[in-house]
C-alpha cells in the first residue's frame, strides 16, 4: 500500500491480521507481563464465518500512588524511567485492575480502545477513581472534551458499559504516523505494524505503554 | 428524499402507559399510570420533564435517575424509543405499557444517563459516527457551529422537522443510491432508478438489532418477551451498496449476518461484500464451500437432523423499521433514503428464528 495515497485506515481482515502479530510480539518482548489474546465472536457458530474478534488484555494492575507501574503485575518491581509530567498522586494505595480491549470499529474502520476498571472484589471503579488514574494530559483533555474524547459507551460484544476512547480522529493520525516514516515512504504500509504504531499513542491516553523494543523491533523488520 | 415520507416519519408517535415501579410508590391510593405520547425518534428519558412533575408527590426522598422498564427488561436510553417498540413488542401493544424508575439506576446495563446532555451527545456522536461513514470524514459534524449544533439538537428534541432540514443540508450527507447527486430529490422514485440499473455506490450507516427467537410461532401475537439483551445481537456495520445491481433490504440483511447467512453464488458475493475488497474475495471462497456444502446435504438427505444443523438458515421472521414491515425485495437506497433516522442511521430490527438440532428426532 503507497502511504501517500493511504487514508490510514485498516480493512477488519488486516485488523485479524495485525492482531495475531501484535499479540505475538507481545509475548516476545513482554514475556513477564500478561499477553494480549485474541477473543472470538461468533454470533453462531459457523464454519463459514470470517473470525469476527478483539484483542483482550485482563486484569492489569495498577498500585494506586505508583503511576508507573501501570503495565506490571503486583509483584513485578522492575524500575522505569520516572516522568514527572505523568506523575499524578493517588489517594489511597488500594489495588485495582483494568481490562483493555481493542475493538474494530467497522463505522471507522480503525481499531478503538474499550477499558473498564475494578477492585480487587470485582466492584467496579466509579469514573472520579479511574481519572485518578489516567495521565495528567487525558485529564486535560477531558476537561476541554467531555463527550467526544472518553465516555462510557456500549462494549459491542459484550453488551455492557465500557470505556471507550473516541475513534472519529484515529485514520488521520495514523495517516501522519506513517507519512512521518522514512522506511514506510520506500516500503509501503505494513499492516503488521499498524496496531503497534496506533497503540503507542492510544497507550499514553490511558497510561499503558509500550516498550521501545517492540516499536524498535517493527521497524527493522521492514 | 421524499419530503412526505419525511413528515410521516417525524410525526410519528407511541401511546405510552408509564406505571411507576410499585417499590418507589410512597402513597397511597399509588398514583395513576401517565398517559403520553412518545416520538418515535425521541428518546425515553426525555420525558422526563413531564414524568417527574407526575410522580414527584409519590416518590421517596432522594436522588433521581429516570429510567424504564418493559417486562422486567431495562430499556437503553440510547436506542430511539420507536426502536425499542419494534424491537421488543412483536405485536404491538397500544399503549405500550412501560415501566418507570427513579430510584435504582442498573449501571451494570445500561451505560449511566446525565440526563439531556448525554442524550445530546449520544445523538451527535452518532451522527459524526455516520458523516464518517458517508463521506470518509467528520469535519462537516465537527465543525458545525455552536448554535447549528443547538438548533440541530433542538429540532430533534422538540420534532421541528423544518428546522431540521435547514441545519442538517448544511452538514452536504449526500443520499446513497440516487445517480446524480445534485438532480432535484423530490419525487425521483427508486423505482426508476433501479430500471435503469444505475445505482450509485456507497456505504450506509446501519444499526442492526436481531432478536434471536428459537422458540417457534406463527403468530407474533405468541412470541416470547425479549427478557434478556443478551438474546439480542446488536450489528453495528455499515452496509456497502455495490455499483449497477438492484441490491435489496434483503441482500442488505444478509449483509449483516454473514454468521447466519451463506452466500449461494458468485453473483450475489460480489455484492454482499461489507468491508473491503479483501472481504469480497473471502466471501467468494466461502461461496464455493458452501457449494460443496449444499451437495452435500443433498447426497445425505436421510440424515435430517443432522443435515439441519449444519446447513439450514435461519428463517428472518420479520423485519421492521420505523414501525413499517417492508417488503425484502424493495431497494435498499430506497429504505436508506427514507427511513433513516435524524442522526443519519437506519435502525433495523430483525426476528429471526434460528434453527436448533432436535434432540428428540435423533
Amino acid at each position: 500500500m503507497e502511504v501517500l495515497s493511504w487514508d490510514g485506515t485498516l480493512s477488519s481482515r488486516d485488523f485479524q491480521a495485525a492482531a495475531r502479530v501484535f499479540a505475538e510480539n507481545w509475548k516476545q518482548f513482554n514475556p513477564a507481563l500478561p499477553p494480549w489474546t485474541w477473543v472470538p465472536c461468533l454470533k453462531q457458530p459457523s464454519r463459514l464465518s470470517q473470525e469476527q474478534g478483539y484483542l483482550s488484555l485482563e486484569k492489569i494492575c495498577l498500585l494506586g500512588s505508583n503511576k508507573e507501574d501501570e503495565q506490571e503485575d503486583v509483584d513485578e518491581e522492575e524500575p522505569e524511567p520516572v516522568d514527572n509530567a505523568t506523575l499524578i498522586e493517588s489517594a489511597g494505595p488500594q489495588v485495582c485492575y483494568y481490562d483493555f480491549h481493542i475493538v474494530y470499529s467497522d463505522s471507522y474502520r480503525v481499531p478503538v480502545l474499550y477499558f473498564r476498571g475494578y477492585y480487587i472484589d470485582g466492584q467496579p471503579l466509579a469514573w472520579d477513581e479511574i481519572e485518578k488514574d489516567l495521565p495528567a494530559c487525558s485529564s486535560k483533555v477531558l476537561l476541554e472534551s467531555k463527550w467526544t474524547f472518553i465516555t462510557q459507551e456500549e462494549h459491542p460484544h459484550l453488551n455492557r458499559p465500557w470505556y471507550k476512547l473516541h475513534p472519529c480522529g484515529t485514520s488521520e493520525w495514523m495517516k501522519l504516523l506513517f507519512l512521518g516514516d522514512e522506511s514506510l515512504a520506500t516500503n509501503g504500509v505494513a499492516v503488521e505494524q499498524y496496531l503497534v504504531s496506533w497503540l503507542s499513542v492510544v497507550g499514553q491516553v490511558v497510561g499503558l505503554r509500550i516498550p521501545f523494543d517492540m516499536l524498535n523491533h517493527h521497524k527493522s523488520c521492514n | 428524499m421524499d419530503m412526505e415520507a419525511q413528515r410521516f416519519l417525524w410525526e410519528g408517535a407511541i401511546p405510552l402507559q408509564i406505571h411507576l415501579h410499585e417499590s418507589e410508590v410512597t402513597t397511597l391510593p399509588s398514583p395513576p399510570p401517565a398517559l403520553i405520547l412518545a416520538p418515535r425518534l425521541g428518546y425515553l428519558p426525555l420525558l422526563a420533564s413531564h414524568l417527574k412533575p407526575y410522580f414527584s408527590t409519590a416518590l421517596p426522598p432522594g436522588v433521581d435517575t429516570i429510567w424504564f422498564d418493559y417486562k422486567g427488561l431495562p430499556l437503553k436510553w440510547y436506542i430511539p424509543t420507536g426502536v425499542l417498540f419494534d424491537l421488543l413488542c412483536a405485536e404491538p401493544e397500544r399503549p405500550w405499557n412501560l415501566t418507570v424508575h427513579f430510584r435504582g439506576y442498573p449501571g451494570n446495563i445500561l451505560i449511566p444517563c446525565e440526563g439531556e446532555d448525554s442524550i445530546k451527545w449520544n445523538f451527535i456522536n452518532s451522527l459524526k459516527e455516520a458523516a464518517y461513514i458517508i463521506n470518509g470524514n467528520c469535519k462537516n459534524v465537527m465543525n458545525m457551529s455552536q448554535p447549528d449544533q443547538v438548533e440541530l439538537w433542538r429540532s430533534v428534541l422538540n420534532g421541528n422537522l423544518d428546522s431540521y432540514r435547514r441545519v442538517s443540508s448544511k452538514l452536504k450527507l449526500e443520499a446513497v443510491g440516487e445517480m446524480n447527486s445534485s438532480s432535484p430529490r423530490s419525487r425521483l422514485s427508486m423505482g426508476e432508478v433501479d430500471v435503469s440499473g444505475q445505482v450509485k455506490p456507497g456505504r450506509v450507516p446501519v444499526r442492526l438489532y436481531v432478536w434471536n427467537v428459537s422458540e417457534d410461532f406463527d403468530d407474533l401475537e405468541d412470541a416470547p418477551p425479549v427478557d434478556s439483551w443478551d438474546k439480542v445481537s446488536y450489528i453495528n456495520r455499515p452496509v456497502e451498496i455495490q455499483e449497477g445491481r438492484c441490491f435489496t433490504l434483503h441482500d442488505a440483511v444478509k449483509s449483516l449476518l454473514p454468521d447466519y447467512f451463506v452466500v449461494k453464488s458468485l453473483g450475489t458475493a460480489e455484492s454482499l461484500t461489507v468491508v473491503g475488497d479483501d472481504e469480497q474475495r473471502v466471501s467468494s471462497e466461502d461461496a464455493s464451500d458452501d457449494k460443496k456444502a449444499e451437495e452435500e446435504v443433498e447426497t445425505s438427505s436421510d440424515d435430517h437432523v443432522k443435515a439441519s444443523y449444519e446447513h439450514e438458515e435461519p428463517e428472518i421472521k420479520l423485519v421492521r423499521i420505523q414501525g413499517i414491515e417492508p417488503k425484502l425485495e424493495i431497494p435498499f437506497s430506497w429504505v436508506a433514503n427514507n427511513l433513516m433516522h435524524p442522526e443519519h442511521f437506519l435502525h433495523i430490527s430483525v426476528y429471526l428464528k434460528v434453527r436448533q438440532v432436535n434432540n428428540t428426532m435423533s
